[in-house]
């Protein structure tokens, strides 16, 4: 007999309540600990920059170890930050229209600065 | 009175307004606020790197507002958000890890994020203004 009130089914799928499962909580904590030591290269390098002029920020842009270690910070950013935004929209909005309405504009925002980010630090690294 | 109708009093959540402020509760507040305000930093770090693919007057506008009293106060607290965030986000790990749950431990823990916090914005600070 099954003690359990959810269907075999149900609970094989694993998605719970929140019709994702764990997916928002697990996507949550890798990009937590991506952003790490990315977040500690940034701020290592946001010291060394500051006071920079134009000339030497685009000359430490343009280097691609830069490029590639500055559009995972902003990108893995945006991503946890549209999930973390995602629930403090969840806590508070309780219209469900605009709730959903906030949410899917938080990650579009996400999607076009992202995209943003990567156009942008191609054109200087690339010579555009 | 049959069970059904007997009141429940359940633990009721704290009303904020009525709440002592304690260590733990203020920094899983200000996990939250930090969070909201790095989300906002993210997107100005895009703006930069933008405004950094455009022209040179382009960037001396961006410039020239991150040198105002405006600019300086927005940075600065977006300094001290991002090591808050990130050493207090490792604290949530460790949690997550199942460590660090006694009441003792999160207070210890939450102080040595709020001073670590502090040092590294001030270390940040003083040596990005080349005072040191």
């Amino acid at each position: 007999m099954n003690s359990d009130l959810r269907s075999p089914l149900n609970r094989a799928r694993g998605l719970g309540s929140a019709k994702s499962g764990v997916h928002h909580f697990w996507m949550q904590r890798l990009t937590a600990v991506a952003l790490i030591p990315l977040v500690i290269w940034f701020a290592v390098s946001l010291v060394m920059l500051s006071g920079a002029d134009y000339g030497m920020a685009r000359a430490w842009l343009s280097s691609p170890f830069v490029m590639v270690l500055l559009i995972l910070t902003i990108c893995i950013g945006l991503y946890h930050g549209q999930l973390g935004i995602q629930v403090v929209i969840e806590d508070y909005v309780h219209n469900e229209g605009v709730k959903l309405a906030l949410i899917v504009a938080v990650k579009f925002i996400a999607v076009f600065f992202g995209l943003a980010a990567i156009v942008a630090s191609m054109r200087i690294g690339f010579g555009g | 009175m049959s069970v059904a109708n007997r009141p429940v009093h359940r633990p009721l959540s704290p009303h904020l307004q009525v709440y002592r402020p304690q260590l733990t509760s203020t920094l899983s507040i200000l996990h939250r606020a930090t969070g909201i305000a790095l989300s906002v930093g993210v997107l100005y770090l895009t703006v930069w790197v933008v405004c950094a693919s455009g022209s040179y007057e382009t960037y001396a506008k961006f410039q020239a507002f991150n040198g105002s009293i405006v600019g300086r106060f927005v940075l600065g607290g977006w300094l001290f958000s991002m090591f808050f965030h990130l050493f207090n986000g490792i604290r949530h790990l460790f949690w997550d890890l199942g460590y660090g749950f006694e009441i003792k431990d999160a207070y210890r823990s939450g102080w040595i994020v709020v001073a670590v916090s502090l040092v590294a914005t001030a270390i940040s600070w003083i040596v990005g203004l080349r005072l040191i």
